[in-house]
């Protein structure tokens, strides 16, 4: 058995009095693709953002790749090779599509401020290089045709690609998809599925999605995570989580589960 | 110990006054998110309206020929300060109404010849006095050409690049507003220092050794009942719970049926009715001399003691302008005193940096 | 690739002789129009300086002046008080145009690092505070820094420093070094923004914590632009301290932050060009506004306001105009012209 590239031990996170996430448990392999579902405010997007550290656990331990990440800011736990997008598109709307990339990209990148002020021929070729590889993976991800306008100008759709394109990037080893799906036409979702597929097979990363539209994790996920009231209920392949009792009580209400 | 209790008590009555200020800030800041540098100015022009207040407009009388006439003046000084409070609202409101409303909403017809015609003003003074025939020739001239102009221009301007205003950009203009004030002040009232002798007979109240002026205690008092007032309309009036609801959430508010601009403009009223109080007061009982700057560093000092209490938080601003005031006093008799004016934003600097929103503000975490 | 710097710094050579020249034309002029122009370029300076940490990096910060002070004072205790000790040294000689010559460029150095180091203790809170907040400690700063300028006796307190020797005061030299400053920092910055570096600024600005996300360390970034933005706005001070030949603690007054803030604001936060061209607008309006009198204030104030509510983005909004800036159109319309 390989060792796990993401490993969450009992991790738990408060506001105040109230638990978002308490006794979380999740382990990932290199390679997978994994789901993580529930209802409404069950602490989805908080597990998300304790594991690429914009929050720090209250209790709990989350390793990374054999490197405990619970004292990292979240432009360390990137530069481990976590990325993410965001729920609610967090683009840098007055940019272009191009320079979106470039700022992920210029995270592997070794120059430094005075080369950039004073124009070093290092620096000229370093800028070429990441303009190059932007420029490829807009390309990968068919947003080439947008790459001059500015990302807020974008459709919703390619938005969200683009966040996708952006995260990659940054060279992930584990990439962190928070409702990729949201907000499409049934089109849409379907392209996002092969387009999910394709960029697993592509840059050989791990993915974890969080998703609602259950026929985009059922389709994708070979093993899914349940939360509910911030606590893993349920975990398992697509089959499994279908007719796990708990899972439908939890969705559908404990009176039709009964 | 004695020198001490003296300046907490000096540190009180200052903070008072600072809290008075200071509440204007807050409320806009606390319904508009915009630091409303022109503040201080309406403080200005509250004193001014109470300089020509007492020396022309009410029959104060002299106090060195009526040695009892101390009685009707108490009266006139009530009219005045009433005068300088509405006079005030008026302005505060006229701002809000020509500068800061068309930073929300966009500029329409009627701001727009405003400006013009504010514009067309001093242009026009180039060539003769408003009320002659030549200078009011051309203001009206000047005036309906630039008014006129400014929309189309800026129609065509807003189809090139898209609209959107920023804080900074709020803040400029509140700026503009305050240079406008000042400058117009030294136009209107002159640049020489004015001064109200005694209206009120003044005497000194010893307490075992701790001298508390007559003239400052009015202040004190006078500032206190305005604020239990001010708490009045804000907790229990329909206004007021109408400004606490935009301060909430102005969209929300909209949506629930306020009209937002009305309980605008009405918080500027209060604010700047609160600030020409002050200004009244300051010039009319302590000797202070009024010129066109008279507002900015007390306008200054306000506005940190709001935020040092937390920005748009009404009793942080009282609490924010008795620190101000006390640490003021305590810094102004030590042998630092020429550090006076810096101590406010020493202990401001220092204070954000341990409770980010001030001292009773609520910190809000951006939700990702 | 080499290519390229060796163009860039011979363009660079090129306009410091062509500046000289200029320079040297000044003497033709009258002193007043030469102080004008030479206070448009110290202007120019602080602008772009500040636009580095208000538009590009998107900190609101309004204390500008207290840098600008750092600056001039240390420029200025320099040349008046560590030189004369050590003028014997025979490159430093006072009056040697090799001695002044140096002289000047350290007062520069000196006064950009004080800046500089004043800017980095300012940033710290720039980690914490955020829009208005951040805009009010800014200010406070610069209030503190000029208090303690009155306040300190060796230079000078209330009375300031006089009689700064110097060759930026010469008339024929001024115009010289202040734009030769003034040029530097432009490509500078525009250097800066124009690398994949410089673009996690501008990602600082969009969207901090998406930057975050995204592997920029948003906490260095942003104390590198207000260290860079003070450096830069020290040089000035500098300079200005050499110019004037004599500096005062309320010169530095909060009018002067707000100023430039206006400055930055009024060019379009965010755009170089916006800031050099409202920088050069606004000192040389009121001059020109001159035979207005007593209106003049009243006339800059109202029409401040009119620009803020007529164009909130500025003059310029984010955008550049160079000779790059025409390219891309170019480029764009050849290659992109099938966006959906």
């Amino acid at each position: 058995m390989s060792p796990s590239l993401l490993q969450v031990e009992n991790v738990t996170k408060r506001f105040g009095g109230l638990a978002a996430v308490s006794g979380l448990n999740i382990n990932i392999q290199e390679g997978e693709l994994v789901g993580l579902i529930g209802p409404n405010g069950a602490g989805k997007t908080t597990a998300f953002n304790l594991l690429t550290g914009v929050y720090d656990p209250s209790e709990g331990n989350i390793v990374f790749d054999g490197n405990s990440i619970n004292p990292l800011k979240p432009y360390q736990v990137t530069k481990l090779g976590m990325a993410r997008t965001f729920q609610n598109i967090r683009l840098f709307k007055e940019l272009t599509s191009l320079e979106n990339v470039k700022i992920a990209c210029n995270l592997r990148s070794k120059s430094g401020l005075f080369a950039a002020i004073f124009r070093t021929p290092s620096m000229i070729e370093n800028d070429r290089e990441i303009e190059q590889k932007s420029l490829d993976l807009l390309a990968a991800l068919n947003l080439s045709h947008v790459a001059s306008n500015r990302a807020g100008d974008l459709a919703y759709g390619l938005q969200r690609r683009l966040e996708i394109a952006r995260a990659l990037a940054t060279q992930p080893k584990l990439l962190l998809l928070d409702e990729p799906a949201a907000g499409m036409n049934p089109q849409e979702k379907q392209e996002l599925r092969e387009l999910i597929q394709d960029i697993r097979t592509r840059f050989n990363v791990t993915i974890m999605l969080i998703e609602h539209d259950m026929k985009v994790v059922m389709g994708l996920c070979e093993r899914i995570y349940v939360l509910d009231y911030g606590q893993i209920i349920a975990e398992g392949s697509p089959e499994d989580i279908r007719s796990n009792p708990k899972v439908i009580a939890a969705y559908l209400g404990q009176e039709e589960a009964e | 110990m004695q020198a001490l209790v003296q300046q907490l008590i000096y540190g009180i009555q200052l903070g008072s006054l600072y809290a008075l200020i200071a509440l204007g800030y807050t409320m806009v800041y606390g319904v508009l998110k915009l630091i409303n540098f022109a503040h201080g100015d309406v403080y200005m022009v509250g004193a001014y309206v109470g300089f020509y207040a007492c020396t022309s407009w009410l029959p104060f009388k002299e106090l060195a020929t009526n040695p009892n006439a101390g009685g009707t003046n108490i009266l006139l000084a009530i009219v005045a300060l009433l005068l300088s409070m509405a006079i005030c609202a008026v302005l505060g409101m006229t701002i809000e109404r020509f500068a800061y409303r068309p930073l929300r909403n966009g500029l329409n017809e009627v701001d727009a010849i405003f400006w013009g015609f504010a514009i067309a003003l001093p242009i026009s003074s180039k060539f003769g006095p408003l009320f002659s025939v030549k200078g009011g020739l051309a203001f009206i001239v000047i005036g309906v050409i630039l008014g006129f102009l400014m929309r189309p221009v800026m129609a065509y301007m807003r189809k090139r690049i898209k609209l959107s205003s920023s804080r900074l950009n709020a803040l400029i203009t509140a700026i503009g507003v305050s240079l406008a004030l000042e400058n117009s002040g030294l136009l209107v009232f002159g640049s020489d220092q004015k001064f109200i002798g005694n209206l009120i007979p003044e005497s000194n109240w010893n307490f075992g050794g701790i001298q508390i002026n007559s003239g400052q205690f009015i202040i004190f008092c006078v500032s206190i009942i305005l604020m239990a007032a001010l708490r009045f309309i804000v907790l229990y009036t329909r206004r007021g719970k109408a400004m606490r609801a935009i301060s909430h959430d102005i969209e929300a508010a909209k949506l629930m049926g306020i009209d937002t601009d009305k309980v605008i403009s009405f918080t500027f009223a209060l604010g700047a009715s609160l600030a020409g109080a002050g200004g009244m007061m300051v010039a009319a009982m302590t000797h202070v001399k009024v010129t066109p700057l008279f507002g900015l560093q007390p306008g200054l000092k306000a506005f940190v003691a709001a935020v040092l209490g937390g920005a748009g938080n009404i009793p942080g601003a009282v609490l924010g302008g008795i620190i101000m005031g006390v640490s003021e006093a305590y810094v102004a008799g030590s042998p630092y005193s020429t550090y006076k004016d810096a101590i406010a934003f020493c202990l401001l600097i220092i204070v954000l940096l341990v409770r980010p929103a001030g001292i009773l503000g609520k910190n809000v975490a951006e939700k990702v | 690739m080499l290519r390229g710097t060796f163009v860039r710094f011979l363009g660079f050579a090129f306009s410091l002789a062509l500046l000289l020249l200029v320079s040297k034309g000044a003497a033709y002029i009258k002193d007043y129009y030469v102080s004008v122009i030479v206070t448009c370029g110290i202007y120019v300076i602080l602008a772009v300086s500040l636009n580095l940490i208000n538009g590009i990096t998107g900190q609101f910060s309004i204390g500008h002046a207290g840098f600008y002070a750092v600056g001039a004072y240390v420029g200025a205790s320099w040349s008046l008080l560590a030189l004369p000790r050590i003028a014997d040294t025979p490159l430093l000689k006072i009056g040697t145009p090799v001695g002044d010559t140096i002289n000047v460029i350290i007062a520069i150095i000196l006064g950009a690092g004080a800046a500089a180091l004043a800017g980095f203790v300012v940033g710290i809170p720039s980690l914490r505070l955020r829009g208005d907040y951040l805009a009010i400690v800014t200010l406070g700063f610069g209030e503190v820094i000029r208090v303690i300028f009155l306040n300190m006796d060796a230079v000078g307190a209330a009375r300031g420093l006089t009689g700064i020797p110097s060759i930026v005061s010469n008339h024929d030299m001024s115009i010289f070094w202040v734009y030769g400053v003034a040029i530097l920092v432009i490509m500078l910055s525009k250097n800066l923004i124009g690398s994949v570096r410089g673009l996690s600024f501008l990602a600082v600005r969009e969207d901090e914590i998406a930057a975050d996300a995204m592997g920029v360390n948003t906490t260095r970034v942003k104390v590198t632009a207000f260290v860079l933005g003070s450096a830069f706005a020290g040089a000035a001070g500098s300079l200005y301290a050499h110019f004037a030949t004599g500096i005062s603690p309320d010169v530095f007054d909060m009018n002067t932050s707000i100023i430039i803030t206006t400055m930055v604001v009024l060019g379009g936060t965010g755009s170089i060009t916006g800031s050099v061209l409202a920088a050069i607008m606004l000192t040389a309006l009121p001059e020109w506004l001159r035979f207005l009198q007593d209106y003049r204030m009243v006339i800059f104030s109202t029409t401040l306001i009119v620009m803020m509510l007529t164009r909130p983005q500025g003059i310029f909004g984010h955008r550049e105009i160079s000779f790059a800036s025409f390219k891309r159109r170019k480029r764009a319309v050849i290659g992109g012209g099938e966006a959906p």
